[in-house]
C-alpha cells in the first residue's frame, strides 16, 4: 500500500532530480524550444516541496492535488498547466483514501495523463511529454521499474519524430533529430517513484 | 554575451522595480507582477489585460496607460504568467463593464489565460478573450500550435485600448480586437539568435554570413536558413510572404519592428525598402511606426506587420495614447 509518506518521497524526490537535471532540460529546451525547461521546471517543484513541508497534507490525493496547484502558480509557460493538470487530475481520482494500491495508482494517474491530453490537445507521436507518459501508464501495472524503463525509452523515442505541438512545432521538419524535453522531464518524474518505493 | 543584470534569477523583479520608480503613472506590483495604469478602474469601461513572457518589452507591460492597456502580467523570460497573475489584473481593472484578455496564441499563453478566465469569471468578472495569430511563417496550422502572436498584438492592444477608452461594451471592444487581428499579418526575420539569461549563451547557432527566415519571438530558429541578404532582398521577400497571405483592398498600416539588436539606422532603412515593396505591389500605406516594439530580447533582425484597416480603424489608431512605449495625442 503508498500512503502520504511515499507521495511526499515522490515530489521531493522529482525535485532533486529536476534540480540535478535542469542544465540538461535547459539545453535540450535550446534547439527546438526556448532554452527554459530546467529553470522553470526547478522553480515550480521547489514550491512543491516548500508547500508540502508548510501545509503536510496527509492523503495521497491531497499530496498530488497541492503540488499541482503550486505547479499551476508557480511555472507559467505550458508546462505549469500541464504538470499542474497531471498532478492534480491524479489526485482528485485517488480520493480521500490515506493509503492506495498500486492499481489505484495506476488508474489515477491514466486519468491525469488524458486530461493532460484533453488540456494540451497533443497525441501519441506528437513529440510531446504524452510520448514518456502513455507507455509509462501501460507498465506501470508490471512495476515502477518498468515504468520508468518505459517512460526513458518513450522520451529517446521522440528523438526522430517531427514535433506537431507546442513551440517546437514551429520549426517543422527541423524538430526532427532532437529529444522533446518535455518528455526528458516527464521520465524523471516517473523515474522518481522507483526511488521514492525504494526500490 | 555579457549582459547588464546582477543575477539570472531577479532580472524581471528587478526590470519592474524599474518600470515602478520611472513611472509613478503606473501601479507596479512586483511581488505579484502585475503592472496596472493607477487610475484603474476607470468607471464604465472595459478593462484590457493581457500578459506574456518577459523579454520582449516595451510589449506588455509598456503599453499600459490611457488609451492601450489598463493592465499586464509578465511572466519569466519566455514564460507565459501564471493564471494568479490574471485573476489580479483582471480585479484590479474590472468596474463592472467586464474585461478583455489579449492573448498571443501560444500555447502556455492560451492554456494559462483560460484557466485565468474561469478563475475570474468565478470571482464575478465578465471575462472575454481575443487570440492574437498573424506570424504566417508557420504555414501548417494543422500539424503545429497554429500561428504565432507577434506584432500585430500592438495593433489589437492600441485599437482596442481607443475603443475600451472612449466607453464601448465588451462585446464592441472584443470585436474590434478579432478584426484587427484577422487583418493584421506579420513575417520576421533574425541576423542573430537571442541570449536568455538563464542559458547565458545563444539559443542557436546562426554563423556570420546567414540568416533565418520567418523567426518568431522567442529565440527559436526559423523555417529556413539561408546565406545573408541585403535589406532590399529582405524585404522583399518579408512583404511577399506577408502580401501572399493577405490581399488589402484598403489602405494598412505598417510596423517595421526591431527585434532587439538592430539599429534604428538600419531598421529605418530598412523600413524604406519596405515601403518600396508596397508601392510595387500597390499597396496604400496609411501610417507607418519603426521601432524597437515587440522585441526577443538582444536578437538582431526584424519583423513587418501590415494591418488594414479601414476609417474606424484608423480613427481608432490615432486616438491619444499614454503609455511608456508608446505615447501621442496627449
Amino acid at each position: 500500500m503508498l500512503n502520504a509518506d511515499f507521495f511526499r518521497r515522490w515530489m521531493t524526490v522529482t525535485a532533486v532530480s529536476v534540480d540535478r537535471e535542469a542544465e540538461r532540460l535547459t539545453e535540450l529546451d535550446s534547439p527546438i524550444g526556448d532554452a527554459d525547461h530546467g529553470s522553470n521546471l526547478q522553480r515550480g517543484f521547489t514550491a512543491v516541496t516548500a508547500a508540502l513541508e508548510k501545509e503536510a497534507p496527509d492523503t495521497p490525493g491531497a499530496v498530488l492535488a497541492l503540488a499541482g496547484r503550486q505547479l499551476i502558480s508557480t511555472v507559467g509557460g505550458a508546462s505549469g498547466p500541464l504538470y499542474g493538470t497531471l498532478l492534480r487530475r491524479t489526485g482528485k481520482a485517488l480520493g480521500d483514501a490515506p493509503e492506495v494500491t498500486g492499481e489505484q495508482l495506476t488508474d489515477a494517474l491514466r486519468t491525469g495523463v488524458d486530461a493532460v491530453m484533453a488540456l494540451g490537445g497533443a497525441a501519441p507521436g506528437d513529440k510531446t511529454m504524452i510520448d514518456a507518459l502513455v507507455p509509462a501508464v501501460d507498465a506501470l501495472a508490471e512495476s515502477f521499474a518498468a515504468a520508468k524503463s518505459a517512460a526513458e525509452e518513450g522520451a529517446v523515442a521522440t528523438t526522430p519524430l517531427q514535433a506537431r505541438k507546442g513551440r517546437a512545432s514551429y520549426l517543422g521538419e527541423r524538430s526532427i533529430g532532437h529529444q522533446d524535453p518535455g518528455a526528458t522531464s516527464s521520465a524523471l518524474l516517473i523515474a522518481a517513484l522507483v526511488e521514492a518505493a525504494g526500490e | 554575451m555579457r549582459m547588464l543584470i546582477n543575477v539570472a534569477e531577479t532580472v524581471v523583479a528587478d526590470a519592474l522595480r524599474g518600470m515602478a520608480a520611472a513611472h509613478p503613472e503606473l501601479t507596479v506590483d512586483v511581488d505579484n507582477r502585475v503592472i496596472v495604469r493607477r487610475d484603474a478602474p476607470v468607471a464604465g469601461r472595459v478593462g484590457l489585460v493581457s500578459g506574456g513572457g518577459s523579454g520582449h518589452e516595451p510589449l506588455h507591460g509598456g503599453f499600459v496607460g490611457p488609451g492601450m492597456l489598463s493592465a499586464a502580467c509578465p511572466g519569466e523570460v519566455f514564460t507565459s504568467p501564471v493564471p494568479d497573475q490574471m485573476v489580479r489584473a483582471a480585479a484590479a481593472v474590472d468596474s463592472g463593464a467586464g474585461v478583455l484578455f489579449i492573448v498571443k496564441n501560444y500555447t502556455g499563453d492560451v492554456l494559462n489565460f483560460d484557466m485565468a478566465a474561469e478563475l475570474a469569471e468565478d470571482e464575478g468578472i465578465r471575462v472575454a478573450k481575443v487570440l492574437v495569430d498573424d506570424d504566417v511563417a508557420v504555414t501548417d496550422s494543422l500539424y503545429t500550435a497554429g500561428r504565432r502572436g507577434t506584432g500585430a498584438t500592438l495593433f489589437v492592444e492600441k485599437i482596442a485600448g481607443a475603443a475600451a477608452e472612449e466607453g464601448a461594451p465588451l462585446e464592441a471592444v472584443e470585436a474590434l480586437a478579432r478584426q484587427v487581428n484577422e487583418n493584421s499579418r506579420s513575417f520576421g526575420v533574425a541576423l542573430s539568435a537571442c541570449t536568455t539569461p538563464a542559458k547565458g549563451s545563444p539559443t542557436f547557432d546562426l554563423p556570420t554570413g546567414e540568416l533565418e527566415l520567418g523567426v518568431g519571438i522567442h529565440g527559436e530558429p526559423g523555417r529556413e536558413r539561408r546565406a545573408m541578404m541585403t535589406s532590399h532582398e529582405i524585404a522583399d521577400f518579408a512583404v511577399h510572404a506577408v502580401l501572399d497571405d493577405l490581399a488589402p483592398r484598403n489602405p494598412v498600416l505598417l510596423l517595421v519592428n526591431g527585434m532587439g539588436g538592430t539599429p534604428l539606422l538600419e531598421l529605418y532603412g530598412f523600413s524604406a525598402e519596405v515601403q518600396r515593396v508596397l508601392v510595387e505591389r500597390g499597396v496604400p500605406v496609411a501610417r507607418t511606426l519603426v521601432g524597437n516594439y515587440v522585441t526577443s530580447l538582444d536578437m538582431a533582425g526584424a519583423s513587418v506587420t501590415l494591418c488594414q484597416v479601414d476609417e474606424e480603424l484608423l480613427r481608432l489608431w490615432d486616438a491619444p495614447v499614454k503609455t511608456p512605449g508608446l505615447r501621442w495625442g496627449v
